[in-house]
């Protein structure tokens, strides 16, 4: 059966309580979700108080200034801290998002900083990725093409074919809009999730590539693709403002379209 | 997520499994015109079921033995059950991760569908030719 509770050892604990820094008369309470795979015990939600009058703006800020200040234990993933690179992506309040992104103002008094849902956990906020990654070199995302490319190396494209790659080629591949589909909580293992199928969807309407039927072949299964129910959490929780799931509907499309 | 965690097998092996069923579009298909159907021929039982109340079972089975209302409510019949067992398939393969158990409660509900569609309409039938 899909997994509706979490199981024994993932249940999470109260943890430790970091008190505001001394002379902090601004502070801001964050509850972190902790784990550390070398010790036997569960994860716990640990509490940080942390001066808001030497914080950045963005919860990231936050993140990086209780690594720096108060817990270097504290495990994360980040590197551009400006919405490029999707590393940061976690649940904060309960919805995916870019730490980078998300203000702190945005969020409640006492904050809510978990890992993306429904992954392993690699350590504190770093989930393992591993499978999606397969899922997305499992479609092949590079031009595939018979055609030998002109002798000035360009394949061409007009300015409504490149516009067909607008909406698709933006995507940082952070998987906010993966871990937070349902369909791909209950079976991930199969159904290729948002993310993935958006990034098929982007060379299924790339001009220059010829493989579309072949593209179009291996996504036909009731659980690579069918498993989109057009929930729209994807959309609901892309950092960058796309629409995996009108990618989606679109590759649907398609489907019916060659069927005559 | 792939359960078995002790696998020594790629993750891209694990990704790719056993490939891809080529087919699902026809189902999904299926289930969007089974829906489309289903809107003018309900709108038409409910209207037809409210102007009929109060006239009593004699009335119903005269009205159901008229060959366009017996056309109608067996398209409405077999419409229903094919819907309910395409809607019901998804459902199970959603929730249902054991394949035996999700291929004995899909044939189950495959069975209990296409046999009240049938009993329901011979019974349509048995009315609209007085038997």
């Amino acid at each position: 059966m899909a997994e509706f509770t979490l199981p024994k050892n993932s249940k999470v604990k109260k943890g430790t309580a970091h008190p505001k820094p001394e002379g902090a008369t601004n502070t801001r309470k964050f509850s972190i979700y902790r784990y550390d795979p070398d010790t036997e015990g569960n994860p716990q939600l640990d509490t940080y108080e942390v001066d808001m009058d030497t914080c950045g703006p963005m919860v990231l800020d936050a993140l990086l200034k209780i690594k720096d200040e108060m817990d270097a234990t504290l495990t994360l993933r980040r590197s551009c801290r400006e919405g490029i690179c999707g590393s940061c992506a976690m649940n904060i309040d309960g919805r995916n998002t870019l730490a980078c992104l998300k203000p702190i103002e945005e969020c409640k008094k006492d904050a809510k900083v978990y890992p993306l849902p429904h992954l392993p956990v690699v350590k504190d906020l770093v989930p393992d990725v591993n499978h999606i990654y397969a899922q997305l070199t499992s479609i092949e995302p590079w031009m595939k093409a018979d055609t030998a490319p002109p002798p000035n190396g360009e394949r061409k494209q007009s300015p409504e074919e490149r516009a067909e790659l607008d909406g698709l080629w933006e995507c940082i591949l952070c998987f906010c809009c993966t871990t937070s589909c349902p369909s791909y909580w209950w079976n991930g293992d199969r159904y290729l999730g948002p993310a993935v199928l958006l990034q098929a969807a982007r060379w299924i309407n790339d001009s220059r590539d010829e493989a579309t039927g072949e593209r179009l072949d291996q996504l036909e299964d009731p659980f690579r693709l069918y498993r989109c129910h057009t929930i729209m959490n994807c959309t609901n929780a892309c950092p960058k403002g796309l629409n995996p799931a009108k990618a989606i509907a679109d590759i649907k499309t398609k489907m019916v379209e060659r069927l005559g | 997520m792939p359960t078995d965690s002790h696998s020594l097998r790629s993750a891209l092996g694990r990704a790719r499994g056993l490939g891809s069923a080529k087919e699902g579009t026809h189902h999904w298909w299926l289930q969007r015109v089974t829906a489309i159907a289903l809107v003018p021929l309900t709108m038409w039982l409910v209207a037809s079921i409210v102007a009929l109340s109060g006239f009593g079972h004699e009335a119903f089975v005269v009205w159901f033995g008229r060959p366009l209302n017996a056309t109608l409510i067996i398209l409405f019949l077999g419409v229903s059950f094919h819907h309910a067992q395409l809607g019901m398939q998804v459902v199970i393969e959603d929730y249902v991760s054991h394949h035996g158990w999700r291929t004995t409660l899909n044939l189950l509900v495959k069975f209990a569908c296409y046999g009240l569609a049938t009993l329901s309409i011979v019974s349509i039938l048995t009315i609209a030719f007085g038997a």
